[in-house]
């Protein structure tokens, strides 16, 4: 079984490295064959270990695979902790990927459109695409089947930097290298508390082991650590926080979640792949790793439930005015995963978890769906200009439609199973922030339901808005394209009925722990009466009702009475403007760190650098030159100025012998 | 004062007020002269010292042979004597004070009690000076006395070395030439029919 | 009688004028080498005067060695002297200032 252990991160990086270094020399379908194949290997081998661990009842997998360093007394390893979390991490993260190679397949056939001539960056782009995205399967493998701290460190940094590259693999276009970069400088700054966080811990745990680590946990809660003058902390409150701060840049949380809307620049099959169902849920997945950790304090939960819920609201609203097809998902995106948040404050990380699941499903299958119709439009982007595709692309409105439904928790669907788990965790949870969170997400619900079906609406119904020309070449896209969406659809579908186990069963036992106080999930699990009545329960209460007046709302004013939403764009032109402006993040970003920086760059280039250094150093040799430019008039060449300072040089020793003693 | 005393006096002030005149003279060969003239002083003193050996080699050798010589190199040179007239006053007033300095400590120290050593008692007869001077010269001091040859040898060489200059145009014979050459180059015989007188 | 202090002051002095004699004079390089003949023969004065007032020959034979040196040096110095002069054209110290810094 270990050596299948092995070759799941293993199968996807061979393959990537074969694309990567020979794929001019395997060509377009080389690549392509030998990426899917890794992946595939890697799904195949997830699904063997969910049946050995899960459905066999193995137990966990704990072992050390590679001794890497030994530094004073602490040793990094590379090892694999294999138990019901990251087997359905796995799974789904293998098969997501597997989706997302076949569909690039379809893609990037002709991504030599989207180069200049002379780019050489534009040769084997397509290879160099299929490198990247197995690349990142490797590092989120290595990061979810992770042991100990340091390996989960590389693969959260291995998946940020496949992240850059992909984001700006169209690196002749601005935008996509200020989006990459904006990508990478963001994450940093949650890398930078994330690494904190693992310091604090290495510090009071004194091993960076998750067994060590958690069984410990007792030892250290009592401890307090003492920052910013007098005032003591509880370490674990500390730690936490700032691991927190890592998952608020990885899983684009207020306010570091600047990053991913830009991150849309990427071709559309990353965007599904790693900023909807993968890399983004890595935050997600941490906190509810580290659940033993979070149970002890309070102070980072609340914490965590107040950032997600504002996340979650404020981010759907601004999908609301969104234009652009993909940057309607992303914000999508933002606010699902400001839900997931929330669930984990409410210490209700399985349901957390088993949201990050049909999350992953029905919005890879969501932006797939994007990617298909932005194909068949011929790379425009602009739901203005869309209208009535239901026509021409049959399948792909079907499966968006099973995906919009999946996304708004309609009864039945995936994403209602998940997100109302979410919700009834948030009422019952005690926890300080629990009440204002309850109305965010509550409120979140009508304002998802909203945006989905105006975006919804206006690509696939209201009339024709493209050219002619476009329309003219509108059709279906290629089964490489199609096979993929419908394959994400069924678990959009399917998956919800999973809840037992995953949420109100057994699944997690013995890997996320629950405090006893934090009685939300208990609470579920007492009531649950199975998915059927879920369901009917689900169609009497408030969540139902307000996702169907956003889309009954979302329906009326784009289908029959447009001009309402000018009107109120023009009559709440404030709100409207805010949101437009996304709430100041990015010109505060921009006012505040980046022209401060600069600003600091230059004062430091022209006091610090030209005048002090080059003043001391200059100076120096300046006045060394100065002086001996003075000096060198000893030197005449004279003789008998050399005997004269000889003779007086005999003098003073002479003088000094004989009047001393 | 006796006589010897007298001598010494008279000679000793000679020889400081000669040199003090040789080095203010701007003439080079007057200043060559004076030399000569100082060291037949130094002689006359070596000679109250009971030095004959010395104070006559002094002579013969030093002032003949060497003084002589800068004679002839200070004559063979072509000086121009109407630029050696000008300013020698200017650095005077800082020469002359630092010079009387290092004599006055000189002095100073060397009229201590340690120097008023009175002289030896007077020479048995029969005792020669040469003698004495070469029965350790050539025994306690040989090696060095090699040695000073040898000096003298390589000054010998150094000094052609460094002047020696063929002139162009001169004629000099080349022995190692000479006897190189052959017959063939320098004799040819021509067979000539004897002309009949008429 | 003649103490050795006035021999040894006598010496001193005469060293003492061919000191100012080597730094006074600008004009003549000539005049170097004559001063430091003179300098050897205060010194050699020094050391016949000692010979003679502690009665050790060991002056002697000194002053016999420093007057075959001083005679090569001054072959030497002499052979020097007319190689700037053939050079130079002149024994002019002033004019001899190449090694200026």
């Amino acid at each position: 079984m270990e050596s299948i252990y092995l070759m799941i991160p293993l199968a996807p990086l061979i393959g990537s490295i074969v694309a990567g270094l020979f794929g001019a020399r395997i060509g377009r379908k080389g690549a392509h064959r030998v990426t899917i194949t890794g992946v595939a290997i890697a799904f195949l081998g997830s699904l063997l270990a969910f049946k050995h661990i899960v459905l066999d009842h193995a137990g966990a997998y704990n072992a050390t695979v590679y001794q890497w360093a030994l530094s004073g007394g602490t040793g990094f390893q590379v090892g694999f902790l294999i138990d019901s979390l990251t087997t359905l991490m796995m799974v789904v993260v293998t098969f997501v990927s597997l989706m997302v190679h076949v569909y690039t397949i379809g893609y990037m056939a002709h991504d030599e459109e989207n180069w200049p001539e002379d780019s050489r960056a534009g040769i084997n782009s397509y290879q160099r695409f299929f490198s990247y995205i197995s690349l990142f399967t490797f590092s989120m493998l290595m990061l979810v089947m992770a042991n100990n701290f340091m390996q989960l460190f590389f693969g959260w940094e291995a998946v940020g930097l496949v992240s850059y590259l992909l984001i700006g693999f169209w690196s002749t276009r601005d935008s996509a290298v200020y989006a990459n970069l904006k990508a990478f400088l963001v994450n940093r700054v949650g890398d930078f508390g994330f690494l904190l966080g693992i310091a604090t811990v290495l510090m009071y745990f004194g091993s960076l082991d998750y067994h060590t680590v958690f069984a410990h946990v007792e030892q250290v809660e009592g401890q307090t650590i003492t920052l910013f003058g007098d005032h003591a902390w509880s370490v674990l409150t500390v730690a936490c926080l700032l691991l927190f701060v890592g998952a608020m840049g990885k899983s684009a949380q207020i306010p570091l979640h600047v990053w991913l809307p830009d991150s849309m620049e990427g071709p559309t099959p990353i965007s599904a792949l790693i900023h909807a169902a993968t890399m983004v849920t890595a935050g997600i997945f941490m906190v509810a790793r580290m659940s033993p950790l979070f149970e002890h304090s309070e102070v980072a939960l609340s914490f965590v439930l107040v950032i997600g819920a504002l996340t979650s609201f404020l981010m759907g609203l601004v999908g609301i005015v969104q234009n652009d097809i993909k940057r309607v998902v992303a914000y999508s995106t933002l606010s699902q995963l400001g839900y997931m948040t929330v669930g984990l404050g409410a210490s209700a990380y399985a349901a957390s978890i088993f949201h990050l699941m049909t999350h992953a499903f029905f919005k890879a299958l969501l932006f797939l769906a994007a990617g298909s119709v932005i194909i068949a439009m011929h790379h425009v982007q602009d739901i203005r200009k869309m209208g009535g595709l239901k026509k021409y692309m049959p399948i792909t409105y079907w499966t968006s439609l099973i995906g919009s439904l999946a996304l708004i928790g309609f009864p039945g669907f995936a994403g209602f199973f998940s997100k109302d788990s979410i919700i009834e965790a948030v009422q019952l949870s005690h926890i300080p922030g629990s009440g204002f969170a309850y109305w965010m997400v509550l409120l979140g619900v009508f304002v998802t339901a909203f945006y989905s079906f105006r975006m919804f609406f206006l690509v696939f119904h209201t009339e024709e808005r493209m050219d002619e020309h476009t329309r003219s070449h509108l059709k279906e896209s290629p089964w490489v394209v199609t096979v993929p969406l419908i394959a994400l659809a069924v678990p959009s579908v399917l998956a919800g009925y999973l809840i037992d186990p995953v949420v109100v069963g057994d699944y997690f036992k013995g890997v996320i722990t629950v405090a006893h106080e934090h009685e939300a999930i208990h609470h579920m699990r007492e009531h649950f009466e199975g998915a059927w009545a879920m369901i009917q329960h689900g169609l009497v209460a408030p969540p139902f009702w307000l996702a169907m007046s956003g889309l009954g709302l979302a329906w009326f004013i784009y289908t029959r009475k447009p001009e309402i939403a000018d009107m109120a764009a023009r009559r709440f032109s404030w709100l409207y403007d805010l949101l437009m402006n996304k709430y100041g993040f990015d010109d505060f970003n921009e006012r505040v760190f980046a022209r401060g920086s600069l600003a600091i760059g230059n004062f430091l280039s022209r006091f610090g650098d030209q005048k002090l250094i080059e003043g001391i150093v200059n100076g120096s040799a300046r006045l060394v030159g100065g002086v001996a430019a003075v000096t060198r008039y000893l030197q005449s060449g004279l003789l008998y100025h050399y005997s004269f300072v000889m003779i007086l040089g005999l003098l003073g020793f002479l003088g000094w012998f004989v009047l001393r003693g | 004062m006796t006589f010897t005393a007298f001598l010494f006096y008279f000679f000793a002030v000679l020889q400081v007020f000669v040199a003090i005149s040789l080095i203010t003279v701007k003439n080079p060969v007057h200043s060559v002269l004076l030399l000569v003239v100082t060291f037949f002083c130094g002689s006359v003193l070596w000679m109250l010292l009971e030095m004959e050996f010395l104070s006559i080699v002094l002579v013969l050798v030093y002032v003949g042979a060497v003084m002589v010589l800068f004679l002839f190199v200070v004559m063979m040179l072509d000086i121009n004597l109407t630029e050696m007239r000008a300013g020698f006053v200017r650095y005077f007033a800082i020469g002359v004070p630092i010079a009387l300095a290092l004599a006055g400590l000189m002095v100073w120290v060397l009229d201590g009690k340690l120097f008023q050593v009175e002289g030896p008692p007077p020479r048995p007869e029969g005792y020669s000076n040469v003698d004495e001077l070469g029965s350790v010269l050539y025994t306690d001091y040989f090696y060095s006395f090699e040695l000073a040859a040898v000096v003298l040898l390589v000054a010998m060489v150094a000094a052609i070395t460094l002047t020696f200059r063929r002139r162009p145009g001169t004629r000099r014979q080349d022995p190692a030439q000479q006897i190189k050459v052959r017959r063939e180059e320098r004799v040819r015989l021509v067979k000539m029919k004897s002309e009949s007188r008429s | 009688m003649i103490p050795l202090s006035h021999y040894l002051i006598l010496s001193a002095i005469l060293f003492s004028i061919a000191i100012a004699g080597i730094f006074l004079n600008r004009k003549n390089l000539v005049l170097i080498l004559v001063c430091i003949e003179l300098m050897l023969l205060a010194v050699n004065t020094n050391f016949i005067a000692f010979s003679h007032y502690l009665g050790d020959l060991a002056g002697q034979v000194f002053v016999f060695f420093i007057l075959t040196v001083a005679a090569a040096e001054a072959a030497i110095g002499l052979a020097i002297l007319i190689t700037v002069f053939r050079n130079r054209r002149s024994i002019n110290i002033d004019d001899l200032d190449e090694l200026k810094g």
